[in-house]
């Protein structure tokens, strides 16, 4: 008689040990198997979100601990929400979120559609573009920093270059006009790559034989684009735009770097916001408040995200 | 059952200096562990710190964090109770809140059984570092660290002489250090985009930094000197009128001047390194930082060696004052080694070592090493020095001192450097934030 893989491993275990899992249900040894990772994700994530939701309902002060903690009820809620300063960082991060989202989708696409086309060099090409990505965002935000520096900076020189314009004459990161665009250029150099290679993923697993039998109907080249790259493609750009949603959504250390928040409140986003007011305000009932908010919106917009690519997949 | 605890206490007390008497007299040593803002004074504390090793047996650590970030991590380290340090060299407006959370152990009984008095220091060292409550004899830590904001400037171009021909033509008296705010600005503007030997260069490097403390500390050089003030001297925490007063819109008004016609380009969020950088490598021909910066200056190969001159804060409308730095030195009640910690004091207020302390690089606060009759001759910045240390105002030192810097970061940093409204709104706004932090903490 031929023992099954799992009869072969159920064999092996010792009788002593056999005896006491043999009196258990399918479903407790199930239990057994997933209660550490349970246990896990209630400790470590589902635990700190109840507590900050709490928390957010009172004045407590993590820098205060001998102080009173009094429940306030919506009163943190009502002032972050009437806070004409938190708007301005909605505004802030809404402007960074769609320009990042939006030049990093085109050009990462533009490059993973050239790098898909087979060309001498082409291994070579994808690595040096994957670079920026590779690097600590602390370590780009002062590498742009010098970058942008009008007496020094390369960047100043390039746009000098092509305007005639003098480098000194204007500053990327001192200039409330400029600054927002020099977090989104940053970004972009640094995320691209990112895109392109969830592109180049997408592009690659476009089977040939759908190209072929659009050449035997004689369809363009650029009707083959629209009808063929671009759909099949879709859920991986959407995927990347999520990807790059959520984590420009929370941007916080290449930001830092760079602007510091400034000029003014120019780039402060809301992460930058949350962080000031969480551990240099020490303001713990109210930024768990702001978390909550920040937590609420990005969860609801990528919901509502996730069913429109779940429609676009099923298509 | 009260005689059993009396014994109990005393058995118990007896037992603790024994074992504590014969540790020490086993040569009992301990790893302490002082924690400081990572820059060159504290290099030179880590020199003068192998003495107090070899004298007492005890290993020294040192956790440094650089300026940016030192506020963040040590305030951190203090709210939750941790035990990394046992020594802080914190920044002056800690002290209310070292103080009131119980960060900080009171020295008051340890400075009086070791004969450590407090009029020993600069006055001005011991109100910013030391007392919380201000002005009263409540002491939480031993001033450490005497610092000051003051001026550098390239004397070796001042001296030209077609350099001084055409700024007495353009403005009428002679390039020298400025005796006023209004002449920093002239001067600042002169040299504003200036050829020298072939460089292009500036007027001066002024605090501009965002995310820390960088333009408050700045800014209030010349708020101060315009007439600036805190809170109603009669009645405190009263900040109508005295923030936001003509005058303290004047000195802010000042300051965006400033910036907008004597600093480098894209000097918008410059701090003490970055004023280093640029004086140092020939870009400006003035800097605003702390005096700890002036041994490095007078060291440097190229703007060292008397090519460089230090001149205290200049005066303005409503008198001379510069913005307090510095530091006091606390035993972290948090520490298992507190004991150690305290003969680590003892031993650092001794004033032969506040003596090696200055010779090292360090700035003393003993008076008998700052009031000695050689010490304005012992180095080219010592009599600035001096001088900026008898001008001194500080920032808020209470417990919610970060939610009253942060307002003020961001006020500022927005008139001057984004140019968003006026200096009249920018402070009234700052008026409207700090009552709103009075108010949440019950001070009105």
């Amino acid at each position: 008689m031929t023992l099954s893989p799992m009869e072969t491993a159920a064999a092996k275990t010792p009788d002593s040990m056999a005896k006491r899992i043999r009196g258990l249900s399918n479903r407790t040894i199930a239990w057994i198997f997933v209660a550490p990772t349970i246990f896990l994700l209630l400790a470590v994530n589902i635990f700190p979100l109840i507590w900050t939701i709490r928390l957010s309902f009172t004045n407590f002060r993590v820098n205060r601990p001998n102080n009173d903690v009094e429940w306030v009820g919506l009163r943190n809620y009502e002032r972050i929400l009437n806070d004409p300063d938190v708007w301005n960082t909605m505004q802030a991060t809404a402007h960074f979120l769609i320009w990042t989202i939006t030049l990093q989708v085109l050009i990462g696409f533009a490059l993973a559609y050239l790098i898909n086309k087979k060309f001498k060099g082409n291994d070579m090409w994808t690595t040096i573009i994957v670079f920026p990505m590779m690097l600590s965002p602390a370590v780009v935000g002062n590498f742009w920093t010098f970058l942008y520096q009008p007496q020094i900076g390369l960047f100043n020189y390039v746009v000098a270059f092509f305007t005639g314009a003098d480098p000194a004459s204007f500053s990327m990161i001192g200039d409330v006009h400029l600054a927002p665009w020099a977090i989104v250029i940053a970004d972009t150099w640094m995320w691209t790559p990112f895109v392109m290679l969830i592109c180049l993923a997408g592009l690659r697993s476009i089977p040939d034989s759908i190209y072929e039998a659009a050449e035997c109907d004689r369809a363009s080249k650029w009707r083959q684009f629209w009808t063929i790259t671009i759909p099949m493609a879709l859920p991986f750009l959407m995927l990347a735009v999520l990807f790059r949603g959520i984590e420009n959504f929370k941007m916080f250390d290449l930001v830092v770097q760079l602007t510091g928040g400034g000029p003014g409140n120019t780039t402060t986003l809301t992460s930058i916001d949350l962080k000031r007011e969480a551990f240099e305000k020490w303001r713990t009932g109210y930024s768990s408040a702001y978390a909550v908010i920040l937590f609420v919106t990005v969860f609801g917009l990528a919901s509502i995200y996730v069913k429109a690519l779940n429609k676009v997949k099923e298509r | 059952m009260k005689k059993n605890l009396f014994t109990t206490a005393a058995v118990g007390a007896i037992i603790a200096s024994g074992l504590a008497s014969s540790a020490m007299a086993d040569g009992y040593a301990t790893d302490l562990t002082l924690c400081w803002a990572a820059w060159d004074p504290a290099n030179s504390l880590i020199e003068l710190s192998k003495d107090f090793e070899e004298q007492s047996g005890h290993t020294m650590n040192f956790e440094f964090v650089p300026w940016t970030s030192f506020a963040d991590r040590m305030l951190n380290e203090l709210n939750s109770g941790g035990q990394l340090c046992d020594l802080m060299i914190g920044d002056s407006q800690w002290i209310g809140g070292g103080a009131e959370n119980g960060h900080y152990v009171k020295l008051n009984d340890f400075f009086d059984a070791n004969g450590i008095s407090m009029d020993d220091f600069l006055p001005a060292t011991v109100t910013g570092y030391a007392e919380w409550p201000k002005n009263t004899p409540n002491y939480y830590a031993l001033p450490a660290y005497a610092d000051v904001v003051g001026w550098t400037y390239r004397k070796d171009w001042f001296e030209r002489p077609e350099l001084q021909a055409e700024f007495m033509e353009t403005y009428g008296y002679a390039l020298d250090a400025p005796a006023d705010l209004g002449q920093l600005k002239d001067i600042a503007e002169f040299f504003q985009g200036r050829d020298v030997d072939g460089t292009t260069v500036y007027g001066a490097a002024i605090y501009t930094e965002r995310g820390s403390e960088g333009i408050t500390m700045g800014v209030t050089n010349a708020l101060y000197n315009f007439g600036f003030e805190y809170e109603n001297p009669d009645q405190p925490y009263d900040l109508d009128g005295f923030v936001n007063s003509a005058g303290a819109v004047a000195g802010l008004e000042f300051y965006k001047e400033l910036y907008d016609v004597g600093t480098p380009p894209g000097s918008s969020n410059w701090y003490m390194g970055e004023n280093i950088d640029a004086y140092r490598s020939g870009q400006v021909a003035m800097q605003m930082n702390f005096a700890f910066v002036w041994p490095g200056v007078e060291a440097d190969e190229t703007v060292g060696g008397g090519n460089s001159g230090f001149f205290p804060n200049p005066a303005g409308p409503a008198g001379q004052f510069a913005q307090l730095g510095g530091q006091g030195i606390s035993v972290v009640a948090y520490s298992e080694k507190q004991d150690a910690a305290l003969e680590y004091i003892q031993w650092f207020a001794q004033p032969e070592i506040q003596q090696r302390w200055w010779d090292l690089g360090g700035a003393s606060a003993l008076r008998a090493v700052v009031e000695a009759d050689d010490f304005a001759t012992s180095q080219p910045y010592a009599q600035t020095f001096l001088d900026s240390m008898a001008i001194v105002k500080d920032f808020w030192a209470e417990p919610a001192y970060a939610d009253l810097l942060i307002p003020m970061q961001e006020r500022m940093h927005n008139f001057v450097i984004a140019g968003d409204g006026t200096a009249q709104e920018a402070l009234d706004g700052l008026v409207r934030d700090w009552t709103e932090v009075f108010e949440d903490e019950d001070k009105l």
